[in-house]
């Protein structure tokens, strides 16, 4: 029997049964919510409220927590010049790095749709990059940007400038950058599937009143994918504060967190060294609270905004 | 005509550009260990053995089961755990329903980083801290991203079909495992493959719960680039690397056409 057939069969016995579907058992609904309901009041709810009360704290783990009141708070925004470093490096990495993301996002996937054979192809091999390890393609750029590594030797035979990339702190975050853009692959994705949903009309339209490939872009493309810009944005802001692993990585590890001179000191590197090597479990509970804060806030104008960029296909209730 | 030969050219071009890295990579793991210092683009001589070298120099063996471990397991319990749970909040009604779904897209952009330090005290008191406990076991109690996929592809599903089962007779569950399951295989298959490239990439959670033993690729390889002072051993480095990213990049190639099959043959929009 097909779809259509037992969908046929279905709507003549619903119209008998249409009182049974209006709720279901409460106990049925607890069954097959409980595993959420566990995981979300122990690994979520409890683990939240803990670390507010820690984050009013000193705590090393070994002796009870200590009563300290806002002391966290007031020694984070008045007392610690590497909370202010940590904040800074990170608003470049999401004022610089997520613009220049984008841009390169949209600039693929408009490539993507340009080639009318073996699109699927290119597709393929601009997305591989995306699958690679973060770790494995930190890796990699460290060799790629190496002074002994092919980037460099390349720019010795042209005669040009070699930075030492990660390893100067002029350069290390660009460099994440590049390292960002290999893998640029997802965003690519949503922006590909945004310009393949425009309507063909509207191109069609400004074709008859004679614009240009740049005057369609500005004035009908941007304007239909603004909803996935602003959606890529607030999910960049939110990813920006959690960049850790290839900042771990490329400065060397556990030892050398930070490096080169601080430029890769970024807000979750901060929380990490506060948290598991200081053990200052306090402190780092006060910062994952702001870090809280500010990914609530944006998590709420993504709701709020949410029927501007999802496109639910049966109808959202 | 020309533009398309236009489009094309401007297509190669990027696809050079994404592609480079790997060759780059792939050369510099097949080289010799002083070769890799001097800059060289191509082997010479091919040393296919580095990839065996990998295993004498870095307990790869022993970070790969690691990997795989946590992968599987984080893989079966979201998958288990998340899908009753979908079910409830699309194909069952009841007062509340909305509000709990909100607090799942609450949830869903949560940084790990947010809950880790009072896990991390939880997790060293019951002495589970240089295990994979921590990280497998809160996988299977759902996973709000998983949730909220498989929601969306099960409002997809017409209502008609699980009230014909309804009047057959059917209790909810069955309804899941023999009406919507099935349905929803490509949707399944889906946030399993996402499930899997989260942990087996997955760097701060091992990180902080686990120890030298219990270490994944992904920890493992970047302490090991710490531990030999980088630059010595590129060779080993980049071919390591390689086998770290094999099994993923083979599997996109598997589930690529595995899930464009999918679509394809269900082709139910509502």
């Amino acid at each position: 029997m097909s779809i259509a057939e037992a969908k046929e069969v279905a709507r003549t016995r619903t119209s008998r049964s249409k009182r049974r579907r209006l709720t279901t058992s409460r106990l049925a609904v607890l069954l097959f919510m409980a595993p959420w309901i566990i995981g979300f009041l122990a690994f979520i709810a409890y683990p939240m409220l803990s670390s507010l009360y820690f984050s009013f704290t000193k705590f090393n783990l070994l002796q009870t927590p200590q009563w300290v009141g806002l002391f966290n708070y007031r020694f984070m925004f008045a007392h610690d010049p590497n909370f202010w470093l940590a904040v800074r490096n990170t608003l470049w990495i999401i004022g610089l790095g997520i613009p220049i993301q984008i841009v390169f996002a949209i600039a693929t996937a408009v490539v993507l749709t340009r080639v009318k054979r073996g699109a699927g192809g290119y597709r393929t091999m601009f997305f591989l990059p995306t699958m690679v390890p973060t770790v494995a393609a930190a890796l990699g750029f460290l060799f790629l940007l190496d002074p002994a590594g092919p980037i460099d030797t390349i720019l010795r035979f042209l005669h040009l400038p070699q930075p030492l990339w990660f390893a100067s702190a002029q350069w290390s975050k660009p460099s994440l950058v590049g390292l960002g853009l290999w893998g640029v692959g997802n965003t690519m994705i949503i922006f590909l599937a945004a310009l393949l949903d425009v309507p063909k009309q509207l191109y069609e339209a400004a074709d008859i009143e004679g614009a240009s490939s740049w005057q369609k872009f500005r004035n009908i493309t941007l304007p239909m994918i603004s909803p996935v810009i602003f959606f890529s944005v607030i999910i960049g802001v939110i990813d920006g504060f959690q960049y850790f692993t290839e900042a771990f990585v490329v400065s060397g590890g556990d030892l050398n967190l930070g490096q080169p001179q601080g430029s890769l000191l970024f807000y979750s590197t901060w929380l990490y060294q506060q948290g598991f090597q200081y053990t200052n479990m306090g402190y780092a509970s006060a910062l994952a609270w702001l870090l809280f804060v500010v990914v609530m806030i944006c998590t709420v104008i993504l709701i709020r905004t949410s029927d501007r960029w999802v496109f639910y296909q049966g109808g959202f209730r | 005509m020309l533009l398309s030969i236009g489009n094309h050219s401007v297509a190669i071009v990027v696809a050079i550009v994404f592609l480079t890295p790997f060759v780059f990579i792939l050369a510099t793991a097949l080289m010799t260990r002083h070769q890799a210092l001097t800059g060289s683009f191509w082997p010479h001589p091919f040393q296919w053995h580095n990839f065996i070298k990998v295993f004498d120099l870095v307990p790869f063996a022993t970070y790969a089961r690691n990997t795989v471990v946590y992968s599987v397991l984080a893989t079966v319990g979201t998958v288990v755990s998340s899908i009753p749970v979908a079910y409830a909040l699309s194909r069952m009604s009841w007062r509340g329903r909305q509000v709990a779904f909100l607090l799942v897209l609450a949830t869903l952009a949560l940084p790990s980083q947010v809950t880790i330090v009072p896990l991390y005290i939880i997790f060293v008191r019951i002495h589970w801290i240089g295990s994979l406990k921590p990280l497998i076991l809160p996988t299977f109690f759902g996973d709000a991203f998983t949730i909220f996929l498989l929601r969306q592809f099960f409002m997809t599903i017409p209502e008609e079909l699980s009230e014909a089962a309804r009047v057959d007779g059917a209790s909810e569950l069955q309804i899941l495992t023999r009406v919507i399951v099935p349905l929803a295989k490509p949707a399944i298959m889906a946030v399993a493959l996402f499930q899997f490239l989260y942990s087996w990439n997955d760097f701060f959670g091992p990180l902080v719960f686990a120890n030298t033993h219990t270490w994944t690729l992904a920890v493992g390889l970047a302490e090991f680039s710490q531990v030999i002072h980088r630059s010595v051993l590129w060779n080993i480095q980049m071919a390591a690397s390689i086998l770290f990213m094999l099994p993923v990049i083979i599997l996109f190639f598997m589930a690529q056409r595995a899930f464009m099959e999918g679509v394809t043959l269900t082709g139910i929009k509502g």
